[in-house]
């Protein structure tokens, strides 16, 4: 499997080791070379420096056709934008996107963006914790199924009204 | 016409001052307070004080009743997701981007923003157009990825002396005006072209390889930008 994770944080550098450690062939983008400090010597994937919103640096770091891409960095707009692209200019088969502003998590989620929102996570762990009871909160919010733009187009279909690349009506 | 404009730098400042002149109801709104003071200092009382990249402040801002949002801030990302939150969680008729990187143009609308505006792509025009070319100049882009070109033709031109019906002229790509010594003509099937000549064109930016062949002749594909 191929990984590309956006964003070399604490959470983009464990999954990179992680799956590295599997086995895997991991790309890893981040716009600091600093932040690749955060990875052991050991990690055997690419890490390079660049914009994980532009297409053509995602394109050069050999993202098109990649099987996952994990947009980790801190900017919620930058992940919802990674992903984008990544699912409808680079044939990515899976994408998560952090977002940490719950109502845009929530408004992505329906638009078909698989999505985490830590803000979310946490409240409901703590909470989880204080009344000691699970409360069965998923951690990431599964996307209705999308249908890409191109496809919705050439087959005819209709792409979900929710979509972001549905056709828009004109006022 | 009620317009909720995001982002109070240069852009968005004028913008919504030019609209309150003109008679529209305008909300801005910018999440550097300072600024925002400094704007409702000049402007009035039109300003949110928060980030309209917020679902929270985007709602609280009127986005379920503008007509339009613009969303004008340096960042791409940010126009981005402010365009696409008004249209589909605030059901926002049109919106507006602007974009600093020119390839996010056919992306932005691609994902299902109304209208891209690029000023990087605007100066670009303007200095194609001070600076002899042997290129085809893109003069604007419309929906649906649809450019309109012009191409000036040099004596070396293959279209010299021919006219348009003599051309291979690629499906969905209209050749539509000639201007001759400044003076603007329809152009007719028959029309015979001349060194000199700004031919104009309508089409997707697909058809640009071909169109450079035809009108400019074959050089090391600079047409493909």
């Amino acid at each position: 499997m191929r990984y590309v994770i956006v964003g070399c944080g604490r959470v983009g550098a464990a999954l990179a080791e992680a799956f590295d450690n599997d086995g895997h062939d991991v790309v890893i983008l981040d716009i600091s070379t600093r932040a690749f400090e955060r990875l052991s010597g050991e990690f055997k994937g690419q890490a390079i420096r660049g914009d994980g919103t532009d297409e053509d640096v995602l394109r050069k770091a050999g993202v098109d056709g990649a099987d996952v891409l994990l947009a980790l960095t801190e900017g919620d707009n930058r992940n919802v934008m990674a992903a984008q692209v990544a699912t409808e200019k680079l044939n990515v088969q899976k994408t998560v996107a952090k977002i940490n502003d719950p109502v845009r998590a929530a408004a992505y989620a329906e638009l078909g963006l698989a999505t985490v929102c830590r803000t979310t996570m946490l409240t409901e762990a703590i909470l989880g914790y204080l009344t000691l009871r699970p409360t069965g909160m998923p951690s990431v919010i599964s996307p209705v199924p999308h249908v890409h733009a191109d496809e919705a187009t050439q087959d005819g279909r209709p792409t979900p009204a929710g979509s972001p690349a549905a056709p828009q009506a004109r006022s | 016409m009620f317009v909720l404009v995001v982002g109070g730098g240069k852009v968005g400042y004028y913008l919504t001052k030019e609209l309150i002149e003109g008679g529209h109801e305008v909300v801005l709104m910018e999440k550097d307070r300072e600024r925002a003071a400094a704007i409702v200092e000049e402007l009035g009382s039109v300003v949110v004080p928060h980030d309209g990249c917020e679902g929270k402040y985007l709602g609280e801002a009127g986005s379920n009743r503008a007509d339009i949002v613009a969303a004008v801030t340096g960042d791409d990302e940010d126009n981005l997701v402010i365009c696409q939150m008004a249209k589909h969680h605030f059901d926002v008729p049109r919106t507006i981007a602007r974009v600093n990187n020119p390839k996010n143009e056919q992306l932005f609308r691609h994902l299902g923003v109304d209208e891209v505006i690029s000023p990087t792509r605007m100066a670009l025009g303007s200095i194609e157009q001070d600076i002899p070319v042997h290129e085809l100049l893109h003069l604007a882009a419309l929906d649906n990825e649809l450019e309109i070109i012009e191409a000036q033709l040099q004596a070396d031109s293959p279209a010299v002396g021919r006219s348009p019906g003599d051309l291979d002229i690629p499906e969905g790509c209209s050749l539509f005006a000639v201007v001759r010594n400044g003076v603007a003509t329809a152009l007719r099937s028959d029309t015979v072209l001349k060194e000199g000549d700004k031919v104009i064109a309508i089409g997707k930016a697909d058809c640009e390889v071909r169109l450079h062949e035809q009108l400019i002749g074959t050089t090391s594909g600079a047409a493909a930008s």
